[in-house]
């Protein structure tokens, strides 16, 4: 009976302890906000050179919602270069999805393929997507299919290494089991293998998303005249240090959000894997 | 004609890395007659599992002739089911939809596949538990799925590699009541292999002692005890210590050999 009185006395310390884990996240930000405040406003760098965050935040607020226009021709005009960029990230991520996942799993399920396709897709990866840059040029001319040219180079590999993997790796025991109840070839590809190569493959779309943003900058430096990569290196040229970082900003923020969508995906078709980390159980 | 016949197998493993054969099953002749419960019964390494392999199709024999229902076997089939040490589950079905994997890939309807592995989610004793995931259930739990997936097939032979080794003593002595319950309540023929001499005695009706490696066929024992067997009666001990005796007396040939 004691132990029902032993308890109670712990329960406000708990709740201030559940309190205080929802604000440890923003610990490291706000002091790192804080100091470049601080060290901004302190003089000792041009304000050109180094915008305090409130500028920051002033040039992607006029940016998005162009209330005072200090950020010229872009202001209000995010929304525009966010969706320009998306819809060529997206572009290139669906096709590299696509092919990726199709040539992996050909090439970790057929030693065929394996011994045909494998060798040249892997002399293709460690050629930088940037390298590409001309011939995307001469092939795609100026427009937005060689930015989704460059993006689809940069999320193809991650999504083709990890279905080879997530295909090879699959339980041997399985694939005895399947052909023992009677799975011909095609189901054995189809029920077995693919769904027992689901959890690789997701983890190579995430890395590939990734991949997909970080490449926009790239491919909106060349040859196109939109998007948020276009804005940030077009704001260099005239040292609009603010925008270039709210363009950063907008870039790290979307590239987030795209992964969380793709964890909800995966969450929902992964529900049967219930992973146990070492901090307990992952949803 | 036996349900399974082994004619003169012979399974011989190179391994490369070393340069040499190593021969694993040596010569087994063996018939099993349909409705049999046998265990085999040897060593690791003896070449049990291997033997359990090639009745499944999975592996094939260096020589010999394996015949299932009086059919050559060539390829792993629904004509033989099999349970696996570890449930080997597909991880992203249910226990229905693994128990009814078979009728899936038959092209069976869902209302109609549902219906048929009921049956055998009672037969296991999984009602309640039919849309668990291999994740959400117990080793115990899972083998069960294991066995009743097996049995779905309605199989001519049902095979089973140590399926009870990864459970705790008290699962494994529930598991090995309740295949005993099935295998008289539907009169299958069971190869089961098992490296526990009492495991064999509790399960057999005929228990083939194999030797250690190059494994062959060391003595099979008819073992009739009514059930259920009463693990302290004399008949019970006089069996163990036959056999008992036929593995000590190996493991002395092997000493005065070496």
């Amino acid at each position: 009976m004691t132990s029902v009185t032993d308890v109670s006395p712990a329960r406000p310390a708990f709740r201030l302890t559940r309190a205080f884990q929802g604000l440890e996240r923003l610990i490291v930000p706000a002091l790192l906000i804080a100091g470049w405040e601080a060290f901004a406003r302190s003089g000792m760098l041009p304000p050109a050179l180094l915008p305090a965050p409130s500028a920051v935040l002033h040039a992607l607020g006029d940016w998005v919602f162009g209330f005072d226009e200090t950020t010229q021709t872009y202001s209000g005009h995010w929304l525009r270069d966010a969706l320009a960029s998306a819809l060529r990230v997206f572009g290139g991520f669906a096709l590299a999805s696509l092919l990726g996942i199709l040539a992996g799993v050909a090439i970790g399920w057929s030693r065929l393929f394996e011994k045909t396709l494998e060798p040249t897709l892997q002399m293709l990866r460690p050629i930088p997507p940037v390298s590409w840059i001309p011939l995307a040029i001469i092939w795609f001319g100026i427009a937005d299919k060689p930015a989704i040219f460059l993006v689809f180079l940069g999320a193809f590999f991650p999504v083709l290494m990890n279905s080879i993997h997530g295909v090879k790796t699959v339980d041997h025991n399985l694939v005895r089991a399947g052909a023992m109840m009677g799975a011909n070839g095609r189901q054995m590809l189809t029920d077995i293998v693919l769904p027992a190569a689901l959890p690789s493959i997701f983890a190579g779309l995430r890395i590939a998303v990734g991949s997909a943003w970080m490449l926009t900058v790239t491919a909106e430096m060349v040859a196109v005249k939109s998007g948020l990569g276009y804005v940030l290196w077009d704001s260099y040229y005239f040292l609009r240090y603010d925008i270039v970082l709210a363009a950063m900003i907008s870039i790290g923020l979307l590239g987030y959000l795209s992964d969380l969508g793709l964890k909800a995906i995966m969450a929902r078709t992964l529900h049967w894997q219930q992973t146990t980390t070492v901090q307990g159980r992952a949803g | 004609m036996a349900a399974i016949e082994l004619r003169n197998i012979v399974k011989v493993f190179s391994d490369k890395r070393r340069g040499r054969d190593l021969l694993t099953l040596d010569n087994i002749n063996l018939d099993i007659e349909a409705n049999d419960f046998v265990c085999l019964l040897g060593p690791s390494g003896c070449g049990k599992s291997t033997l359990l392999n090639i009745i499944a199709g999975f592996e094939q024999a260096t020589s010999g002739r394996t015949l299932v229902d009086g059919k050559q076997v060539e390829r792993p089939g629904s004509d033989r089911g099999v349970v696996f040490q570890q449930p080997t589950l597909m991880p992203w079905l249910t226990a229905i939809d693994n128990i009814a994997f078979h009728l899936k890939l038959k092209g069976v309807a869902k209302a109609e596949r549902y219906d048929r592995a009921m049956e055998f989610i009672d037969l296991v004793g999984l009602r309640g538990f039919e849309h668990h995931h291999p994740s959400e259930m117990s080793g115990g739990m899972n083998q069960r799925v294991g066995i009743a997936r097996a049995l779905l097939m309605n199989p001519s032979v049902i095979l089973m590699d140590e399926p009870f080794a990864a459970l705790d003593a008290q699962t494994k002595l529930e598991m090995q009541e309740e295949l005993v319950a099935i295998w008289q309540k539907r009169r299958c023929t069971i190869v089961f292999v098992t490296h526990s001499v009492d495991e064999a005695l509790v399960l057999g009706n005929k228990i083939v002692v194999m030797t250690r490696r190059p494994g062959r066929i060391r003595e099979a024992v008819n073992f009739d005890l009514p059930r259920p067997r009463d693990i302290t009666s004399p008949e019970f001990n006089d069996a163990k210590r036959h056999i008992l005796a036929l593995i000590r007396e190996e493991s002395t040939r092997l000493a005065q050999a070496s």
